[in-house]
């Protein structure tokens, strides 16, 4: 580097398989259309649980990998897999083959291979320990997604693991921010995934009742910010997005999405799994990433929130979105569209945000028919908006109260 | 059971949980060098390779079985 100062960050390849399609292209289409993901769940385990909707992978990520290595791997670790390999290449990093030593792994999830250890549990009670898979524990480590992903590609700048709930992957492509700043590498992989639609996980969330149980209306359950909403609808996937040192992407000439300008975290020391209903630190993190970008909160032009449809969360992210970056910006929720996917689910709408930025149109919130009366900021409604996208957040908010804003600026 | 039943039963293993291609395998290919047979997968075979044929192959004793061969002789011996 011929400079000492910070270098700036970009966006050059995009990677995801969600309910929506198994790649970017497909999800994005998904989402401007307004389709819903949402589908009942009608396998057998399904049948006693109060919640029977979710959104599965519509692209099975056993499709696209070698059916040996597959059946090592968890879900979520195949659906990383999937999501790394298409960003990988969208970014051009395969003719381009990078020194690996400068290259950055930064993929995590929010729950990892919890099906795997359950799948494994039943194993062992069932057959002893001596037929449990010598595989198990490299399945359910919360570090194997971003190992495999390291592993499929040589990484040798580090592979990173953040783990904050439904805030990780917002928090990975944060700390992917923070790794290009500093100078440890000049290209990050960073994202998320997230693959728990089983019993288990389902029960538990159910049980604090968090989820909606709309089960009759698999395609209308997920609504933010309506009156009708009743919790959040699970969605399964990954998102993989490219980070790379900007003067690097353009000296090879990289098609560039976006700029990563900014990122910020913040924690709420509130509540295990309640947010502050001031939502005083969600703002601090939003005003923090506006800074953190040289911007204003007049410059954001739009917020893809986090907002789950969970009663009390969407109304506290509004008002703190006010107090924040003001009236101007167009929200949305795609999780109207996906579900939420967890660990996933700040990946995803990252791609979202940057797509909004790069092609000038926000995505809608379906399922809004009725608005919740204290709506005070313009969503988009149940139809796309085109609209000019300079600047615009992301929002993740985790259980534990971590909170993550990112700002991608258009370049 | 014949050495054949044997080895065309450990081809079928080896080929579900090492994606070994049933074709190669013979008696004199090593499991690790020459079939790609990773130490955590050697363990998957064994097991299966167990329950299978109905014999016990102790930890100890997987060090000794370094080709086709040498397990489908041990399996031929200890076979209930």
């Amino acid at each position: 580097m011929t400079s000492h100062s910070t270098p700036e960050v970009v966006v050059t390849g995009l990677g995801a398989t969600t309910p929506l399609g198994g790649d970017v292209a497909s999800t994005w289409e998904g989402m401007v259309a307004g389709r819903s993901g949402i589908r009942t769940l009608d396998a057998d385990w399904a049948a006693e649980l109060p919640v029977r909707i979710a959104g599965l992978m519509a692209d099975d990520p056993t499709n696209h990998i070698d059916r040996v290595k597959a059946r090592r791997m968890d879900r979520s670790e195949q659906a990383a897999l999937v999501a790394a390999r298409q960003a990988w290449l969208d970014a051009g990093l395969d003719s381009d083959d990078p020194d690996r030593e400068r290259v950055a792994v930064s993929v995590g999830t929010g729950i990892g291979g919890a099906r795997t250890l359950v799948d494994q549990h039943d194993r062992l009670l069932a057959r002893g320990p001596r037929l449990v898979s010598p595989h198990t524990v490299p399945m359910l480590m919360p570090n194997g997604p971003a190992a495999y992903v390291g592993l499929e590609f040589r990484v040798l700048g580090g592979v990173h693991s953040a783990a904050s709930a439904c805030a990780t992957s917002s928090e990975a492509i944060a700390l992917g921010l923070d790794i290009i700043r500093s100078g440890r590498a000049d290209v990050v992989l960073a994202g998320g995934t997230e693959a728990v639609a089983f019993p288990l996980p389902i029960a538990g969330f159910a049980a604090m009742r968090a989820m909606s149980t709309r089960n009759d209306e698999p395609t209308r359950a997920s609504r933010p910010f309506d009156k009708g909403r009743d919790g959040f609808v699970l969605g399964e996937g990954a998102g993989v997005v490219v980070l790379e040192r900007a003067d690097r992407a353009a000296a090879r000439g990289a098609t560039v999405y976006a700029k990563l300008a900014g990122a910020a975290l913040t924690s709420d020391g509130y509540d295990i799994v309640q947010p502050d209903p001031e939502g005083t630190q969600q703002a601090r993190a939003m005003r923090l990433a506006i800074a953190d970008a040289g911007l204003s909160p007049s410059d954001i032009a739009h917020v893809n929130a986090h907002a789950t449809s969970t009663p009390i969360g969407d109304m506290g992210e509004i008002a703190a979105i006010r107090k924040a970056v003001g009236e101007q910006p167009v929200v949305t929720s795609t999780k109207s569209m996906t579900g939420h996917l967890l660990g996933a689910a700040g990946a995803i709408e990252s791609i979202a945000t940057i797509l909004a930025v790069r092609d000038g149109v926000v995505p809608p919130t379906i399922n809004l028919d009725d608005p919740d009366d204290e709506l005070t900021l313009d969503v988009a409604a149940n139809v796309a908006r085109r609209m000019e996208v300079p600047a615009a957040l992301n929002n993740s908010f985790g259980f534990g109260g971590h909170n993550c804003a990112l700002c991608f600026q258009r370049v | 059971m014949t050495r054949d039943e044997i080895r065309t039963g450990l081809a079928d293993i080896l080929e579900e949980v090492a994606g070994v291609d049933k074709s190669d395998v013979a008696d004199e290919k090593s499991f690790t060098e020459e079939l790609d047979v990773d130490s955590l997968s050697m363990v998957e075979v064994v097991v299966a390779a167990e329950e299978k044929f109905g014999v016990k192959i102790p930890d100890d004793e997987v060090p000794n079985l370094k080709t086709v061969g040498d397990a489908v002789t041990y399996i031929e011996k200890n076979a209930a």
